[in-house]
């Protein structure tokens, strides 16, 4: 996309963004999070769902000095400047690690399976990282 | 020295764990790295699977990855040992063989 | 290619972003612009200050959409519209803004 405004009027289409996978044991947490960036820079109506291992993509205090990677959860924070405000998190993988919303980066809404599914259901486009 | 092995996918995710704990031999050391450090985290759905073998196995997991995920305060299951990346060569060092369950 | 300053080169890609943030510093900037034709001005510094900020806080360059935005909301509107940033930088805010603050090209630009 050029910095000009074009391709910014155009199909909106309804997006999802699974995120299944824990941060950086795998390249797809960040790749993810990439795709959610275009989509919503091409002023897509953008939903994110973390669900499974996904979740703790949104764990606080992550601190990657020691492993020398780059830190990417501040970006989440990021996201409500690029009109993404939809942040789903599934509340059967939540409690399954022991966590709550307060351990989180981001304020997200708590969805249950069956919730989450009936949203997924309504989507144009729904992809997986 | 027996064996030591090392696990580096999530208990959540994969039955690398589970597989390894089956077939780990009393005595063992068990070194949780990369994404398998959430196996070492109490109060989870898979904590007990840790658990279970505490009495029999030695149960290491990795500090710098433990910090990566936000996790450096964080209950671990008790008897669980943080090591570092020097300890982690010396665990190599100590024992026999190392298994590498990918 | 690179960019000289101070007898040391900095490493850069094939559009001229720097490859290690942290090798950034103001002579680099003014090297940088030198190569982009700009003549940094207090008002180009501003946005070039605002992007290292917003990078420190995020870990991302911003989209210019976002990043008109944010201008907005903490400069106020005189500034924080793309007339205002494409006068201070012609060949898109985003771009050659992101590139003398030494960040990686914003997301969502292909």
């Amino acid at each position: 996309m050029q910095d000009d405004d074009i391709n910014t009027e155009g199909v909106v289409k309804k997006f999802m963004f699974v995120n299944r996978r824990a941060p950086y044991g795998t390249v797809y947490a960040l790749e993810g999070l990439e795709m959610v960036l275009i989509a919503a820079a091409f002023e897509q109506d953008v939903s994110v769902v973390f669900m499974d291992d996904g979740v703790y993509q949104l764990k606080k205090g992550q601190d990657t000095k020691a492993v020398n990677m780059k830190n990417f959860s501040p970006t989440f924070r990021a996201l409500d400047g690029y009109d993404v405000e939809k942040l789903y998190v599934e509340k059967e993988s939540l409690e399954a690690r022991g966590l709550s919303p307060a351990d989180l980066v981001v304020p997200v809404e708590v969805l249950s399976a069956d919730e989450l599914g009936t949203l997924m259901a309504e989507q144009d486009v729904v992809m997986t990282a | 020295m027996p064996m030591l092995h090392t696990v580096n996918k999530s208990p959540f995710q994969t039955t690398t764990l589970e597989s390894c704990l089956r077939l780990a031999k009393k005595g063992s050391a068990v070194l949780l790295i990369e994404d398998a450090v959430y196996g070492a985290l109490d109060g989870t759905a898979v904590s007990a699977r840790v658990a279970k073998r505490m009495k029999e196995l030695k149960f290491y997991v990795l500090g710098p990855d433990i910090a990566a995920r936000g996790l450096g305060e964080a209950k671990l299951i008790d008897g669980v040992t943080v090591v570092d990346y020097g300890n982690f060569v010396d665990l190599v060092a100590e024992h026999d063989a190392t298994q590498a369950w990918m | 290619m690179g960019y000289q300053v101070n007898g040391t080169t900095v490493a850069a890609d094939e559009e001229g972003y720097i490859t290690d943030i942290s090798q950034w510093s103001r002579e680099l900037a003014a090297e940088i612009a030198k190569e982009e034709k700009i003549e940094m001005s207090d008002d180009h510094w501003e946005v070039v200050n605002f992007l290292r900020d917003y990078y420190e806080e995020y870990q991302i360059a911003p989209a210019i959409r976002v990043l008109t935005k944010a201008v907005k909301n903490s400069m106020g509107p005189e500034k924080g519209n793309s007339q205002y940033l494409y006068e201070l930088f012609p060949y898109g805010p985003a771009k050659q803004a992101c590139k003398i603050a030494g960040l990686p090209k914003p997301t969502g630009c292909i």
